[in-house]
Order: structure tokens, then sequence, then C-alpha cells
């Protein structure tokens, strides 16, 4: 046993954020090293994790070596630790981005106040990463509250950090959102703790029987995560504050932020409430799934301005990460469709990222982002035209992309079901997810010369952009690994005929 | 590192890397860029024929990659795909010459001939993929490869055109993966192999095959520009002449082509489509397009719009081919694949030039075109002498095959198709001809970049030269080996089994 081996990594990508978080606001100079610095650390906390639970299966470990019921417990399976990978990849992606994005000295008089953003911008972006890696690695329900507050109120500001009214006023709408879900979720936790004495996730889903108890904390929780998660139709607080924020604040909160909600979402549904959930209510969730993707991408159709289509974007897709719980439902085709979604959050989560960034940088350059000014804008930014186009791709499901398999695989779940129903939904919705991205790219191939100048855009911000977009048409030669990591850990039989 | 394994991944990336290096040149730097274009054209050319080669001297070239568990990508070069590739290659070599010559002087090089490279990988893809998803993949990877091309010039027309172009195939594409993923739960990771792969299958589940043999052909008949699904392919006649060269004889239309025949012979195999009853509604579909594409190629007036819907008819003939259930037609079917190709590409190539050279864009503006541009005047009328069918040139062969073929599968309503196309195609080229090398000149030429004298460009007139050498060499030497006939009938015996 090397020290790699045992190493409790999984604290280290909670703790190394957290620590960042105080350093950054305390040595404000040196913060975007320091949180470039993080993000890399993390990450290779993360690949520690990785390795450790691809060898030894699933892990689980007690802070200070309490255990339960008193201290604090972390658990790693195949699911937390491909949304860690995430996590750290995009991660380290924005970081690079934003060390360039709030130090550009041309973005000054673009954005009010650009030393109060660059001040405040890596401390809550810091405390954010924390959050967010404790939630994934949580492993009892009031430590998910506690993350998800977290990552909540880090949300909240960053989405304020802009400063101008529109964004203030997304801002407040998100906190008030943010809240209202964070107390529903936790009126679910205390009817659980009331009824069982006992918060742990494993333990829970042990006792927990079906009964109007276990229904009302069901959907308290729910709801407080559909509210959160902006699923239609509670997305309305999405579009404005994602659209409003700095573009590396607004790729976190759409790539990072909302899946966290997802994440719960599957924790309860599938192991936690596996004995209670009934299949009117995994129908319910899909149709709710249905309906953010078709009104998702006609909203994205409408949009005049291009940070609010991609945002409408968000919307519909977070509506596909719906469809697990319908399709779920048949023992055949679950693990497929539980894989699906996973690897759908992954994909997005990169495809997502490059696309706010590109848009980002396309604002940058041209002031403004209305999309029917954006002629002629492929010569001065090539790259972030093709990350914007190759992240499209991606969101379309257009091979050989991370999207794509995603979608084959929901499909392939759909189909071996005989859910015809969901396979169209799926079909029509990447149809739809074509019309809004090439509205944009019809754009790229106008000949008109530019009359205005444009800013000059740093290639680092480029070029993190594209890297992105890069590995989200990528994720689609490389899924057979993340999915063989699934197996680890996975709440469902994972080798039933015709399975993955 | 076993060669073997590789040599199919290296022809991908012969064109693809150079691609990706010709983004990022700079628009200047054009003798760069035309020595890296021909680079990757030759050096695909000499792969492929280290290929052809090999699997002559039954050698298996094989690629995997695993997607996803019980999942694979393949890249497999067998007969059928050995045809296709050379194809593709041979003429993208051809076409690169002329396209360089074409563009010359034009803005945003750089990126027409960066799509321009992925397209042919995307192409050689299509003919090397092993099985149906591999297809898939970079069947949609050609359409997102050639949108980029069929924009090119920027125009509010070409956008539209584009738009049109995108909403088909894509809706096309998303038939074609409903297709591959519903026959993957029935039938796991089928592969394709010659005689088929489905026989066992289609015992189990026979209304389920003939509905996925319906998705599947109903996604290829979109860029193989079945009637009703052809409407796109009139319209991306804005692009510039090149890429049309390349989309109608090369690529995109020959690629839904190809698939028709994968799916039919190596996929279900032709002896079980037969038994499930879906040939006969095909051959009746590809029968009634070579007869509408030639009727609505008689009234249009704009050369290369004539010589879409020309396309629609001849591509519908590998179709027919394919569908007709002989072993005669099969061979005529897929020899049409390599000779309406090589005759198409010089059709375009010639209009490219009279209207690059001229501004000749309409055939009502042809008159005289003979005496002006012998040389490529010549290379038209072969290629569309061929068209027609008119022996010794590469067109009869393959109509004469699948006529034989119609006859030996008691088709006989099919032999009244052909010989009433022939006519027709008749009616629509030799006016063409007549004019040009019969009526006086009258008017001047509608721009004469030329000054009074001579041909186009050496760079446009040697492609359309070559291929048209290439048609009658076709024809007259059916019979010799390697030719696309023989090879055609090389793999039409291990299709039916003899």
């Amino acid at each position: 046993m090397t020290l790699w081996d045992t190493t409790p990594w999984l604290v280290w990508s909670i703790l190394l954020p957290l620590i960042a978080g105080i350093l950054t606001f305390l040595f404000r100079r040196a913060a975007p090293w320091i949180g470039i610095a993080t993000a890399l650390g993390s990450a290779v906390s993360v690949a520690g994790l990785t390795a450790q639970v691809m060898h030894s299966g699933p892990l689980r470990y007690s802070v200070g070596g309490w255990g339960v019921p008193l201290g604090i417990d972390v658990r790693a399976d195949g699911l937390s630790v491909l949304m860690l990978v995430m996590s750290a990849v995009i991660g380290v992606a924005v970081s690079v981005y934003a060390a360039q994005y709030f130090s550009d000295a041309d973005a000054a008089d673009e954005h009010a106040d650009q030393a109060h953003q660059r001040a405040y911008f890596w401390p809550l972006w810091m405390f954010l990463l924390a959050g967010l890696n404790g939630l994934f690695l949580a492993a009892d329900i009031f430590h998910l509250y506690v993350t998800l507050e977290l990552l909540g109120f880090s949300a909240v500001s960053l989405a304020a950090l802009a400063g101008k009214r529109a964004a203030l006023v997304a801002a407040m709408r998100y906190l008030l959102v943010s809240l209202t879900g964070s107390l529903f979720f936790l009126f679910g936790v205390a009817i659980l703790y009331a009824a069982y004495a006992t918060v742990d996730l494993t333990a829970l889903a042990g006792s927990v029987l079906p009964g109007p108890l276990a229904w009302a904390a069901l959907a308290m929780m729910t709801v407080g995560l559909l509210i959160k998660g902006a699923v239609f139709p509670l997305h309305f607080w999405l579009p404005p504050a994602h659209a409003n924020a700095p573009a590396p604040v607004s790729a976190l909160l759409s790539a990072l932020v909302v899946k966290a909600s997802f994440y719960i979402l599957l924790r309860l549904w599938f192991e936690l409430f596996s004995a209670v959930v009934t299949p009117a209510a995994g129908t319910l969730l899909g149709l709710l799934g249905a309906g953010a993707i078709l009104w998702g991408s006609l909203q994205a159709l409408n949009q005049s301005r291009l940070k609010l289509l991609v945002a409408y974007s968000t919307v519909a897709q977070l509506g596909y990460l719906m469809l697990v719980f319908p399709l779920a439902r048949n023992a055949d085709s679950a693990f497929t469709a539980w894989s699906a979604c996973i690897y759908f959050v992954l994909a997005h989560a990169c495809a997502k990222t490059a696309m706010f960034l590109a848009a980002g940088n396309i604002a940058h350059a041209a002031g403004h982002d209305r999309i029917a000014e954006l002629d002629g804008i492929t010569h001065a930014l090539p790259l972030s035209v093709a990350a914007f186009s190759l992240a499209g791709i991606s969101l379309i499901g257009l091979p050989p992309s991370g999207g794509f398999i995603a979608k084959w695989m929901l499909l392939q779940a759909a189909i071996s079901s005989g859910e015809w129903g969901w396979a169209t939904l799926i079909l029509a919705g990447s149809l739809l997810a074509a019309a809004y991205v090439l509205r944009v790219l019809w754009h790229a191939f106008t000949q008109v010369e530019v009359a205005r100048p444009l800013h000059r855009v740093p290639r680092t911000m480029e070029w993190s952009a594209l890297a992105l977009s890069l590995l989200a048409v990528l994720l689609g030669l490389m899924a057979a690994q993340p999915v063989k990591l699934l197996h680890i850990g996975a709440p469902m039989s994972v080798h039933a005929p015709g399975q993955l | 590192m076993n060669f073997d394994n590789w040599l199919l991944v290296f022809i991908l990336l012969s064109s693809f890397v150079t691609g990706l290096i010709i983004f990022f040149l700079k628009e200047e730097a054009h003798r760069l860029r035309t020595l890296l274009n021909l680079f990757g054209a030759l050096l695909k050319v000499v792969l492929v024929g280290v290929m052809i080669v090999g699997v002559q001297a039954d050698h298996v070239y094989e690629s995997r990659l695993e997607l996803l568990p019980g999942l694979d990508l393949v890249l497999r070069a067998d007969a059928m795909s050995v045809l296709f590739a050379t194809l593709s290659s041979v003429l993208w070599l051809v076409t690169t010459l002329y396209a360089v010559g074409y563009l010359e002087g034009e803005p945003h090089r750089s990126r027409f001939f960066g799509f321009f490279s992925i397209c042919v990988s995307a192409t050689t893809g299509v003919a090397l993929a092993g099985n149906l998803m591999t297809f898939l993949i970079f069947y949609e990877l050609l359409t997102l490869s050639t949108y980029p091309l069929v924009v090119h010039r920027g125009t509010e027309k070409s956008l539209q055109a584009g738009r049109t172009y995108l909403i088909y195939t894509l809706s096309g594409g998303a038939l074609l993966l409903l297709g591959t993923v519903w026959l993957h739960t029935l039938a796991g990771p089928v592969e394709f192999s010659l005689g088929g792969a489905l026989a066992q299958v289609a015992t189990q589940h026979r209304s389920e095959l003939i509905a996925i043999f319906a998705l599947l052909i109903t996604g290829l008949g979109v860029k193989a520009a079945l009637f009703p699904l052809h409407g796109w392919l009139p319209q991306a006649m804005v692009a510039p002449a090149p890429v049309s060269a390349l989309l109608h004889a090369v690529a995109v239309v020959k690629a839904g082509a190809f698939g028709i025949v994968r799916v039919v012979y190596d996929l279900f195999g032709v002896h079980t489509a037969e038994a499930l009853g879906v040939l006969a509604p095909l051959a009746g579909i590809a029968a009634f397009t070579i007869v509408y594409g030639s009727v609505r190629a008689l009234f249009q007036d704009d050369l290369k719009r004539r010589l879409a819907f020309s396309t629609v008819s001849q591509v519908s003939y590998i179709a027919l081919g394919t569908a007709l259930f002989g072993y005669l037609s099969t061979i005529g079917g897929l020899t049409h694949l390599v000779h309406q190709g090589i005759m198409k590409i010089t059709l375009f190539f010639c209009a490219g030039i009279f209207a690059h050279t001229l501004g000749v864009h309409k055939v009502s503006e042809m008159a005289g075109l003979g005496l002006r541009m012998p040389w490529s005047m010549a290379a038209f009328t072969i290629a569309a002498l061929g068209m027609i069918g008119v022996p010794p040139f590469a067109g009869f062969v393959s109509k004469w095959y699948i006529g034989m073929g119609a006859v030996g599968s008691g088709s006989y309503w099919a032999v009244a198709i052909l010989a009433a196309s022939s006519a027709l195609n008749a009616a629509y080229f030799l006016p063409i001809l007549h004019a040009a090398w019969f009526k006086k000149r009258v008017d001047p030429w509608p721009a004469d970049h030329a000054h009074g004298v001579g041909e186009g460009h050496w760079m446009l007139l040697a492609p359309p030269l070559i291929t048209a050498a290439l048609v009658v060499a076709a024809g007259v030497l059916a019979n010799a080996p390697f030719s696309p006939l023989e090879w055609a009938r090389h793999i039409t015996e291990i299709e039916y089994g003899k």
C-alpha cells in the first residue's frame, strides 16, 4: 500500500477548496493563482479517489473516526466519482478562463466595478467547489442539506456579481427560490429524522416503508430539488440569473450547480426511497422533463440575446435528465437509462460550459450579445465560434459527441422497454436543439464587413472554451470506461439481459 | 504496432489531419495549403492502393474502439468498402486539384479546404464502417462537414439552401438513428458482413425488421435523393462547382446510395430482404424517382439544376439495381455506383468551367461553346453520352447489366423504365450537345474571363479530362481485371453466395 492508495482523497477534495476560499479572501492579489492551483489540486484528489474506487469498490470514510451516528461520514461510488471528475474538469477550465476574464484591462469599461468582481469571485467560487464536492460525497441527508445550502448561497452571490440592476434583480429572485427549495428539502429531512431517528442514507434506505410519512417526505424533498434544479415549470428563475452573470459564473451555474439537485434526486429516488416511489410518480417527472425539453427549446428559439438562448437551452437539456425516472422502471433497461442520464450530465456540463464561455467571448468582443447583429463574428473569433459549434453538436446529440452517446443510451432504454413516446420526444428535442444552435451559426457564414471595431479577446479565453467543447465531442469516443465505473455501487442490477 | 490494425485509421487521418492543419493556415498561405491538400489527397490514394492490394491478398484490415460495453466503433475493409473508398479517394484527388484552381483568389479558402478534407474523411469513414453504428457516426459527420461547403458563398440564397439541406439531412439522420437503435435492441451489435447478418433475427421479428428497414431506407433516402426526399439537392446547387461535384459524385449522394446497398446486402442480406418483401417497394420508389428526375431535368434551363435532377434520376439506378433481386442487376447497380460518380463529376467540372470562365450558367446560353472550348466540351460530351447509355461509355455497361438483371428476374417493367429514362436522358442532354457543337455563337459571352480565347485554367481543365478518360476506360475496358465491373462482379458473387 503506497501513500497514494491510503490517502483519504475524498476528504481532501472538500478540504482544499474550503481552505482556498479563506486564502483567496485574505490574499486578493494572489487569488487567481490560488484558485487555479486549488482547482488543479482538487482534480488530483479526484484522480486519486477515482483510482481507489475503481480498485476497491465503493468507499466510506468517517471524518475524525467518529462514525455514525455522531460524526460526519463521506462516501464515494461510481456515480459520485463521475460527478467529482466533472466538477474537477470544469473547475480547472473555468478557473483558467476566469483568471484572464477578471483581469483583462479591456473588460474594465464593460463591467462595472471590475476590482470588486475580481475580489469576490475567487472566494465564492472556492466555496462553491467545496460545497459541490461535499454534496457529491455526502453520506447522509443532513449533510446533503448543509452542502446544498453552501452551494446555493455561493451560487446566488456569484449570480449577483455583475452588480448591474438586471443581475441584482435576477439574483434576488434566485435567492428566494433557492431558500424556498432548501426549506422544502429541510422539511423532508426533518420528517425522516423524526420518523426513523437517523439521517444516514444507507440506514434510511433499509428502513423507509411506503406510507403517508414517507410520501410526504419524498414529495417535499422532490419539490424542493425541482425548484433548485430549475425543472420545468419551476425554471422561471434560471434564464435571467444565468444570462446576466459574468461568463465564467454562467458556466458554473449552468454546468454544475443545477446538476447537484439532480444528483440528490437520483440518490433519493433510486436509493433512499426506492421502496416508496410509484411508477405514476416516475411518469409525472418524465412529463415535466418533456415539458422542459419542448418549452425550453421553443423559448431558446425565440430569444434575441445569445446568453439567454444558451440559458434556455439549459432548461431544455435538464428535461432529458428527468427521463431517467420513467425509463428506469423497466428492470431490463434500468441501468441503460441510469447510465444515459448520468452521461448526459457529463456531456452537458462540458458542452454548456464551452458554450457559455464562447458566448462570453463573443459578447466581450462585440460589446453586446444580440444574435441578429453577430454577422462577421467568425473573422474576429474563429476559435470561439468553433467552440460554440462543437458544443452545439453535443447539445443536439450528433455523433460522435458525448451528447450523442447519451441519447443513444436513452433511446436504447426507451425502445427496449417499448416506450415509443419517450423515444419520439428525444428525437424531436434533438431537432429543436439543432434549430436553435443553427440560429446562431447562421451568422457565422454571412459575408458582411464588420463596421464596429471589436475588442480583443485573450487567447486563453478562446482556448479554454475550445478545449471543453473538444472534450464534449470526444466524450462520445470514451464512454465505455465511465459506464463501467457506474457499475460500482449502481442501485440496480447491472447485468440484466440486453444491458450495456 | 500492427500495421494491419492501423491502416484504416491512417486512411481516415490522412485527410482529417490535413483538414485540421489547413484550418489554422493563414488565408495568404496559398502554396502551403495547396501543397498540403495535394499531399493529403495523394497519401490517401496511396494508402487506399495498399489496402486494395492487401484485401486482394486476403489480408484482414480491422480497427476497433469500444464505444460502450458491447458496442464497438468498427472500421473494416471488405470488397464492398474497397469499392467506395477507392472511388471517393481517387475522385477527391482530382476534385482537390479542380477546387484549388476554381477558388483561386476567393475569400475563406482555409475554411473551405479544411471542411473539404474533413468531408472526405467522413466519406471514407462511411465506406469503411464495419457496423451500422459506425456508419451512422460518419454519415452524420458528413452532414456536418458539408454544410459549411454548401453555404460557403455566404449569400442569402446559399444560406437558405444550407438551411434546407440541414432540415432534410438532420431529419433523415434522426430516422436512421431510430432504426439503428431499434435494430441494436433487437439483435445486439450486428456487424456488416457480405451476404447479410440478419437471417436469424428475421425468423422471430419479421414485422419489426420491416419497420426498421423502412426507417433505415428513409433515413438514407434523404441523402440518396429518393423521391420525395430529394428536395434539398437542386437547391444545394448554389454551392461552388467543386462542392457540387463532391456532393453528387463523391460524398453525400453516394453515401446515401452506398448506405442503401450496405443495408440491403450486408446487413439484411439480399435473400432475407427478399423474404421480408421489402425489396419490391424500394424498387418501385427507385423506378419512379428515375423517371421523375429525368422529367424534371427536361424543364431546367439552369445547367447545374438540370444536372442536379439528372443526379436524382441516375442515383436511383443504383437503388433499382440493388432492389431488383437479380444477380446481374446487382452487378449493374454496384457498377453504376462508380460509373455514375465519374460521369457526373465530369459534367459538374465542365459546368463549373463554363460558369467560371465564360459566365455561362444556362443551357440557353451554350450555343457555340464547343468551338470556343473544344476540350472541355468534349469531356462534357463523353460524360453526357455515357449518362444516356451510349456504348462504349461507362453508363452503357451499368445500364446493360441492370436491364439484363431485370429480364432475368422477370421484372420487365424495369426494362421499360430503363428505356424510358434513356430516352429522357437523351432528350435533356442532346439539345445541349447540339447547341454547343452545331449552333453558331451570335451574342458575346456573359462574362469572358479568358479574354476571347482559349479554355479555362489548366487546373480546371485537367480534372474533367482525366475523369472523362476514366468514363471511356471504364466502358471499353469493362472486362479488364480491377475494372469497376469486375470488382462489382466479385462482390456480387459473395453476396449471392456463389
